[in-house]
């Protein structure tokens, strides 16, 4: 046995708890996963069935944590976890998931078929089977910080741009201010004008902000590629300067997986409960809403839609204060089918978009967004996330499909009242 | 050894045998999930997982409408199976007779010819799900032996309680004797096996509903 696989084996013991032997003991081979997942629907291979991703997982499950799985194991009938085995897996585990989390809302026996596939990545990503472009991306964000690369100085050059054009100071290092926002490479590089509407809300909500210039990057590559050390040691940056700041919340921008990164996982990873609250941006807005320190003023009377980014609304709860924003602005506002938790994956989440590898099968899968998209024809479309922002315009592209794409905040930011 | 003896067997040491196995193996799984436990979540809750787990464990029995309209087939035949076999195991007369002698108490039961009904329902089902398993593209690719032995054996008490019921072929002792034999086999194979989906389901659906539940989203 090479020194990886071993790792790689205890790394999938160490995700083993009593929720997984709950959910593998409890899979009937039913399918119905499968017509939950959009790489199975637009691809019709049943190998990209949900509960088929974790089988690497359920083998040492069985065979370590079974009784019956254990004198199988001795009896030498247990199903082995070796190089060979993972290397197969990879394209499923990695290509073929976004960690949507659609599979689980739809199991009949309860099964979080995604959180059991995310466990899986632990194992792979330990055994050195993990796509070379998430590598890359999880080492560029231990070394230089930011998986896309983007420096402190980078930021600094947008953030004078966005003071030039608004007028307006951006704070940087400023302490025991209310929020700290964060901000997604993709953001800093390809949508600063993220940061423009940022600092046109605040100014108008009248609450006190801040940029830090050591921990700025909101992403978590390593909860993506599926190495929990990483993932923490990315999370604790964070932490550290929220707390030598003595800022009150954290803001996780408009980028799915960096949510679940630092609300949801992040007081696990570090193993400690926060000293600040941790919000998505869109819970700040509606909070500033109901607190009457968010006015908009003017209609669009486009038909608009929102695309629910699924580590947000989904696996986030996230679900009502979109809809409560967007009916700020909106007069002609329509769900897509199955919009909100039940809505389907744009397919390049989780890592996929990062993993050049699944470049051809996410661009597949966009069908299925296609086909949700044909149904309802809206005029724009809004989302909250910018990695489904660039791959739903990727898609529309390859598909001939003329509709623009707004970011949520930044189209609040546009409609807020002058006084 | 006779047919009465047989069926003495069945209804003493065979039933005794088998229901020590069934439970004693059904507890041992259980613990051997519980055990396992899982870590306290650190991160601030946005709903309650207590809650929302019990309410999971419930409503997950209900498809929401778009996977119903394409997984239809499997979950009709699946929800017609389970029900009527839920009935004929627990509301035909002689059962519920069985069950009194078994733990001191009964309940009504439902007339025979709507048992019967409930019967071969849960028969026909169980057939098709079998060609479904073996037709549907996905169910195919994960069958494996156990979805085919459990199949069987869930299938043979099924059909040899309704043999016995109407009397076909052999005398009476020995529809019956086969019947309980085949009752014991089911409940001998169930802890090793998927079967047991029967109640790690709920663990199952409790977890699924509270994760969600934590961050604030109905499972």
């Amino acid at each position: 046995m090479s020194a990886s696989i071993e790792k790689g084996i205890n790394a999938l013991k160490r995700q083993v708890d009593s929720s997984v032997a709950a959910f593998f003991s409890s899979c009937v081979h039913c399918g119905l996963c499968a017509e939950a997942c959009l790489f199975y629907t637009e691809t019709g291979d049943p190998k990209r069935t949900p509960i088929n991703k974790t089988e690497p997982l359920r083998r040492i499950w069985k065979s370590e944590y079974t009784l019956f799985g254990r004198v199988g194991k001795v009896l030498g009938l247990a199903k082995k976890v070796d190089d060979d085995l993972l290397a197969e897996w990879q394209e499923l585990v990695y290509d073929s998931c976004t960690l949507c989390g659609r599979c689980s809302m739809v199991c009949p026996v309860g099964n979080d078929i995604a959180l059991m596939i995310r466990k899986t990545r632990e194992g792979m990503a330990a055994a050195g089977q993990a796509p070379e472009g998430l590598i890359g991306a999880t080492t560029r964000a231990v070394t230089i910080g930011s998986p896309m690369g983007v420096k402190w100085p980078a930021l600094q050059a947008q953030i004078r741009h966005v003071e030039e054009d608004t007028g307006l100071k951006i704070p940087v290092d400023e302490s025991d201010v209310d929020y700290m926002l964060l901000l997604s490479s993709m953001e800093i590089m390809n949508f600063p004008e993220f940061i423009e509407a940022m600092a046109k809300i605040f100014d108008k909500a009248g609450v006190t902000w801040t940029i830090s210039s050591e921990a700025f990057e909101a992403t978590n590559s390593g909860i993506q590629i599926g190495v929990s050390d990483i993932a923490a040691e990315l999370v604790q940056r964070i932490v550290d300067v929220a707390d030598k700041l003595r800022v009150k919340t954290v803001i996780s921008p408009e980028c799915g997986h960096a949510y679940m990164a630092i609300r949801w996982d992040g007081p696990n990873l570090v193993g400690k409960a926060f000293n600040f609250k941790v919000r998505h941006v869109l819970e700040v807005l509606d909070d500033l809403r109901k607190q009457g320190r968010l006015k908009l003023t003017g209609k669009d009377s486009q038909k608009l839609t929102y695309h629910d980014p699924c580590q947000i609304s989904r696996r986030g709860g996230v679900i009502d204060e979109p809809r409560n924003l967007i009916n700020m602005f909106a007069d002609n506002f329509v769900e897509m089918p199955d919009g909100g938790k039940m809505n389907w994956c744009c397919g390049a989440g989780g890592g996929v978009s990062a993993n050049e590898r699944a470049d051809e099968i996410r661009l597949k899968v966009f069908e299925r967004k296609k086909a949700q998209l044909d149904e309802v024809k809206p005029d724009a479309i809004i989302s909250a996330c910018s990695n489904c922002r660039i791959h739903l315009e990727d898609g529309l592209e390859e598909y001939n499909m003329d509709i623009p794409l707004l970011s949520l905040t930044e189209t609040v930011a546009e409609y807020l009242a002058d006084d | 050894m006779t047919e009465i003896e047989v069926l003495s067997w069945a209804r003493g040491p065979g039933l005794q045998i088998a229901t020590v196995i069934f439970v004693a193996g059904v507890v041992i799984r259980i613990f051997e999930i519980l055990l396992l436990g899982r870590k306290a979540n650190l991160a601030e809750a946005k709903g309650s997982e207590m809650s929302s787990g019990l309410k999971t464990m419930i409503t997950r029995t209900i498809p929401d409408a778009t996977t119903f309209k394409r997984s239809s087939v499997t979950i009709v035949v699946g929800y017609v199976f389970h029900i009527g076999m839920f009935v004929t195991f627990l509301f035909f007369a002689p059962h519920i007779l069985f069950i009194r002698d078994l733990i001191g108490f009964g309940w009504p039961a439902l007339p025979t010819t709507v048992i019967d009904a409930f019967a071969v329902l849960s028969i026909v089902a169980l057939l098709a799900a079998l060609v479904n398993r073996l037709t549907n593209k996905v169910m195919r690719f994960l069958t494996n032996f156990e979805d085919i032995l459990t199949w069987f054996l869930t299938m043979l008490p099924l059909l040899t309680g309704y043999i016995a019921f109407h009397r076909v072929g052999f005398t009476a002792p020995s529809l019956l004797a086969i019947h309980l034999l085949s009752v014991e086999l089911l409940l001998v194979i169930f802890p090793f096996t998927k079967l047991m989906h029967t109640f790690t389901l709920f663990l199952a659906r409790w977890y699924n509903g509270a994760i969600s539940g934590y961050r604030g989203v109905a499972s």
